[in-house]
């Protein structure tokens, strides 16, 4: 079933690397995009809109084009022959839809922050200056900024459309054929069993990377060259040439070292086509880069649902059914992935267990607030959030422990290869193990105790402990899946292997790291597989015209699929080499062994080093007939399958009665991402995954005024945790090797950010569910505790209320 | 972020700051450190003609003892007040609560003088500076001098008793050696402005409170005094019973604003708490 035999003997892979890259990157002695200047080179300032939803009547640009240092002031109406468009990659149905998303605006703007004008001047501050100049004139149209009310069409966002409804999208496991009707079994459920109904909020966060986006556009040369902090400088290229018409050849995109991206730099953005289309007016090179106040007002947004969902189950807490009814807000405009990111909490809102019915229904809607598309985790934290939320909710109304409602319904790991009722095929796992360990490193019954001597002595200081027990489809994607979805590229991914004369060796791949350490990982895998040091090994990457098959990086696919690319390519250099190999020794190919970068003859003692070959080659002095004289080799590889990285977290948190404040008291998840390349950066991946998957519970939270404006549109608002907020976390693994790649891996990079968000509710909700309380709306800040607190009143303590199981079918509004 | 264009003078001698503020007349602004200011400029919330920088006059640094009060130059950093000893000593209260300003990289650039006149209501070191009744020595154009005391230097939001073309250059705080202080801080995030906080410190002989001042950050438009807190504390035991029961009026009167991270109710509310763990920690020292 495996095919771990067959690995090499690994040196590299499983070591504590420390990362190659990390003294150019934390010193700063590389260049970013802002860094870049070109001869010539003029600064962009864009004009934005200040209204959510408004009409442009005219926009003066007399003024502006008149102030010091101006070389030119566009609108979108000078712009719009050659502008091209954001595009929505995924169409999750045939009839979605999908507004015209113009990167300047002509004549309608649809969300605050949209682009109206842009100035370009020999300095950014001249730019700056003179955008202030820029005169719009606008009729402010009534904006839709609730995805509730959006639902019934009184205002519309884009109003042409006649419909702020996107797209419907459905997974029935009885139309399927994966499971049992799941209203059959609700219905069984209210006769004779538990039927447990709650609607969750998933706020609406902003990826906040470390570095703005920023864009350079050269336009001077034969070629147009592109540099963009961005996560995906191949789909950018493709979309350029796609909607502007330049030849896709006449484009090289470069994404040289990117500080960070979380799926913020996964799209393609108004500023990159507004920064190449006044490039190409002006033929002069143009940088633009944002301030931290236009990256959270214009990038795209993440999460932002409403989940209505119903779990049924028998007295003894066997589920038996789970419906997910979901509300998506999309924002203005249907982002790059956009409505697929809920549709990805299909197959996930099922997690670990085995629930014999199942529907999942995700409504998407438009509105007048800014786009909203993946960020870390894609739907799966939303749907890890749902569940695991509501496996809490069961077990306390069966009255057993967390953790045992968890075992009494998830799969086993002898059961394994596993198909869902969402249709998956979980190809490996042992969530007994993590299970295991994670309460024994917690130290479970100790917390338990702790928690119940704080109940019995009314502490004013209350415990909660929060289980998160979460799997996520990873290493995007199955290029077949896809083509099945309607998405509009494959998920296969690139490598190719330079072997050098010197010896050294260049490893391309066609994923874009952004601060993942993929020059690290790439190297031990290669130096592994071709028996060469570590040091030997370059990786290049982030240049189309360098590494020109690629699909970028995002869904923790880099390794998982571009990892294996390079394993594959590597495995062909060997191949090439071979009958090389035996003509240098004057052997028979047949008997020639490749161990530890040396061919061998079996047998003799006999042998050539790899570098050798490579030397050879470049001198092709001497070669066999009929083999062209290089061993570099190209992989293209495409998954036949996802992988399925799961873990359990525990959380503690300590609840102060008295003010509503939160703090955490411990941390330990026990994640199985398959085999470890580099601990030293799964741990980063893990800890800062979590830090992200934290602050969504505490502290993250975009937030509105009712004129559709960002109130949380600074750092001073948009409370972003620092390393003073957290504590240190205990983290720990188990390995259950991933059967669909060489290397065993399963992806790492979002497992944090998915499995922590519902453990840390649910020890909120754990230490006040005495009091009655059986929800907290995220982000939990110590106000909402205290209302909870205060509306519960502390008179209730044991049995839920009645109003903690609301039925959806006797009431028709919101059920908080 | 790039502000708009400003002259830049920096002056050497308060005489020259004041003859610059006087020259530029409404259109000058005073760079005190410029931890709020400059983030102002950068998102053009504000584009004054001339920013007039007092980083260069030494004299508005120093920190040194009157005999009855510790005088501190309004351009001393926060992490030049948590380091004096003179501070520590004769205003545990003050050095508590600067210590809690913002983060590290801050409280070096940032100057109390600065804050004080910045007179954000969510900013901590005035609920320090009036709990201590502090006195606010400002000079205006030509030299002349007045002194204020803090209920009357905090006027309104973002607004004290330092007018056009004035300079505050010291704060005088009384000795209060041999107290007990304590700046209770709520807060979100670490790094985040007052929520609500409360500026306590108490004299307290043989278990019995003799003395208390207690200072208000962000309950309405100034910091303010929790003056019946005050009195009620005299005179009773530094226990947990009788704080709580003094503590029960500390938002009485005051009108704290609603916003992302509080409304005005939950904030009246914080108030009695913290003014209770604020006080009970001064007491302990």
């Amino acid at each position: 079933m495996t095919v771990t035999d067959e690995r090499p003997a690994t040196k590299e892979v499983g070591s504590r690397r420390t990362r190659k890259e990390d003294q150019r990157l934390i010193t700063g002695r590389t260049r970013w995009t802002d860094n870049i200047q070109l001869p010539g080179m003029l600064h962009l300032a864009m004009v934005r809109s200040p209204f959510a939803h408004a009409k442009v009547l005219s926009v003066d640009t007399a003024a502006a084009k008149g102030a010091p240092g101006v070389m030119g002031v566009f609108t979108g109406a000078d712009l719009a022959e050659t502008q091209g468009a954001n595009i929505n990659a995924w169409p999750i149905t045939a009839d979605q839809v999908t507004p015209t998303h113009l990167p300047v605006v002509v004549d309608h703007v649809a969300c605050a922050g949209e682009i109206v004008a842009v100035v370009a001047a020999r300095s950014a501050a001249a730019a700056r200056d003179a955008a202030e100049l820029v005169d719009v004139d606008y009729e402010e149209l009534p904006a839709v900024l609730d995805m509730k009310e959006a639902l019934t069409d009184a205002v519309l966002a884009h109003p042409d459309l006649g419909t702020n409804k996107s797209a419907f999208w459905t997974l029935d496991s009885a139309e399927a054929g994966t499971g049992a009707d799941v209203d059959e079994a609700i219905a069984k459920a209210r006769e004779d069993g538990i039927v447990i109904e709650r609607e969750y909020r998933q706020q609406r966060l902003i990826p906040a990377f470390m570095e703005p986006r920023s864009t350079v556009v050269d336009p001077t040369g034969e070629q147009i060259v592109i540099w963009s902090a961005t996560q995906v400088p191949h789909i950018l290229r493709f979309c350029i040439a796609a909607t502007t018409g330049i030849p896709e050849s006449k484009i090289r995109v470069i994404a040289p070292d990117v500080g960070g991206g979380f799926g913020g730099k996964l799209q393609t953005t108004p500023e990159e086509f507004a920064t190449l289309a006044v490039a190409r007016k002006l033929g002069k090179p143009v940088k633009y880069t944002e301030t931290r106040s236009e990256s959270l007002l214009s990038g795209h947004h993440g999460r932002d649902q409403w989940q209505r969902l119903t779990l049924s189950a028998e007295k003894d807490g066997t589920v038996t059914g789970f419906k997910v009814e979901l509300l998506a807000d999309l924002g203005a405009y249907v982002a790059i992935v956009g409505g697929g990111v809920p549709v990805l909490g299909a197959w996930m809102f099922n997690s670990i267990y085995k629930f014999p019915a199942y529907r999942f229904t995700v409504q998407t809607i438009l509105t007048n607030k800014p786009w909203v598309d993946a960020y870390r985790g894609a739907g799966r934290p939303e749907a890890t959030f749902g569940i695991e939320r509501m496996m809490d909710e069961l077990a306390a109304e069966v009255g057993v422990d967390p953790l045992a409602i968890r075992e009494k319904n998830w799969i086993t790991h002898e059961e394994f290869p596993f198909t869902t009722v969402a249709g998956m095929t979980y190809d490996s796992g042992n969530y007994e193990a993590a299970t295991a360990r994670a309460t024994e490193l917690f130290d479970y019954d100790g917390m338990r105790a702790e928690q119940r001597r704080r109940r019995e002595s009314g502490d004013p200081v209350q415990l909660g402990i929060g289980v998160s027990t979460f799997t996520e489809m990873c290493g995007l994607a199955p290029s077949r899946i896809l083509g099945q979805l309607n998405y509009g590229a494959g998920g296969w991914e690139h490598a190719s292997i330079r072997m050098l004369a010197t010896g050294k060796v260049e490893v391309i791949t066609g994923t874009s790291p952004h601060g993942q350490g993929h020059e690290t990982a790439w190297s031990q895998i290669v130096a592994d597989r071709l028996g060469i040091p570590f040091e030997d090994v370059e990786v290049l990457h982030g240049d189309t015209q360098i590494a020109p098959r690629g699909l970028d990086t995002y869904g923790s696919r880099s390794l998982v699929v571009g990892g294996e690319a390079v394993v594959r390519a590597a495995d062909k250099v060997i191949e090439k080499a071979k009958p090389v190999a035996a003509h240098l020794l004057e052997a028979d190919v047949a008997d020639i062994e490749f161990t530890d970068g040396t061919f061998g003859v079996r047998g003799t003692d006999k042998g050539i080093g790899i570098a050798d070959l490579a030397l050879a080659a470049f001198a092709a002095h001497n070669w066999p007939d009929g083999l062209e004289p290089s061993l570099d080799a190209e992989a293209t590889f495409d998954p036949d399958n996802f992988s399925f990285p799961h873990g359990t977290h525990l959380c503690a948190m300590e609840v102060d009665t008295e003010t509503g404040a939160t703090r955490m008291r411990k941390y330990v998840c026990v994640d199985d991402v398959g085999v470890i390349v580099n601990p030293l950066i799964v741990e980063g991946q893990v800890h800062g995954g979590l830090v992200q998957g934290i602050a969504q519970a505490l502290w993250e939270g975009a937030e509105f005024d009712d004129n559709g404006t960002l109130v949380t549109g600074s750092f001073v608002d948009y409370t972003l945790p620092t390393a003073a907020d957290t504590i240190s976390f205990v983290t720990d693994h188990t390995t259950s090797p991933s059967t669909t790649n060489t290397l065993g891996t399963k992806g790492v990079g979002e497992a944090g950010t998915i499995a922590s968000t519902p453990a840390v509710v649910n020890a909120i909700v754990d230490a006040l569910r005495p009091r009655g309380i059986h929800d907290v709306e995220m982000p939990c800040t110590p106000e909402r505790v205290w209302r909870a607190i205060r509306s519960a009143g502390a008179d209730s303590a044991g049995a839920a209320p009645s109003a903690a199981q609301p039925h959806f079918d006797e009431s028709e509004g919101d059920v908080q | 972020m790039i502000p708009a264009q400003f002259d830049y003078v920096a002056p050497e001698s308060v005489e020259d700051a004041l003859a610059a503020l006087a020259a530029a007349g409404d259109e000058a602004k005073v760079l005190a450190g410029g931890q709020s200011l400059l983030p102002v400029l950068r998102m053009r919330l504000n584009a004054p003609e001339v920013v007039v920088d007092l980083g260069r006059i030494p004299e508005l640094r120093e920190i040194s003892d009157d005999g009855e009060a510790i005088v501190i130059g309004s351009m001393a950093t926060h992490s030049a007040v948590v380091a004096s000893d003179l501070v520590r000593e004769h205003a545990a209260l003050l050095a508590r609560t600067v210590a809690e300003v913002a983060d590290p990289q801050v409280r070096h650039r940032g100057t109390v003088g600065g804050a004080l006149v910045h007179a954000d209501p969510a900013g901590d070191v005035g609920a320090a500076a009036l709990a201590l009744d502090a006195e606010f020595t400002i000079v205006g154009p030509g030299g002349s001098t007045r002194t204020v005391a803090g209920a009357d230097f905090f006027v309104d939001l973002f607004e004290t008793a330092v007018g056009e073309g004035e300079l505050l250059t010291r704060i005088r705080i009384p000795k209060h050696t041999g107290w007990g202080a304590h700046y209770e801080k709520f807060v979100r995030v670490a790094h985040q402005w007052s929520i609500v906080a409360v500026a306590a410190t108490v004299r307290v002989e043989g278990g019995t409170i003799a003395e208390a001042r207690v200072g208000l950050t962000n309950m309405g438009s100034t910091p303010l005094r929790a003056r019946s807190v005050e009195e009620a504390l005299v005179g009773r035991p530094a226990t947990e019973d009788a704080v709580r029961a003094a503590a029960a009026s500390a938002a009485d009167g005051t009108n704290p604003p609603s916003d992302l991270n509080g409304d005005s109710d939950y904030r009246k509310h914080l108030a009695t708490v913290l003014t209770r763990r604020a006080v009970l920690a001064a007491a302990q020292g």
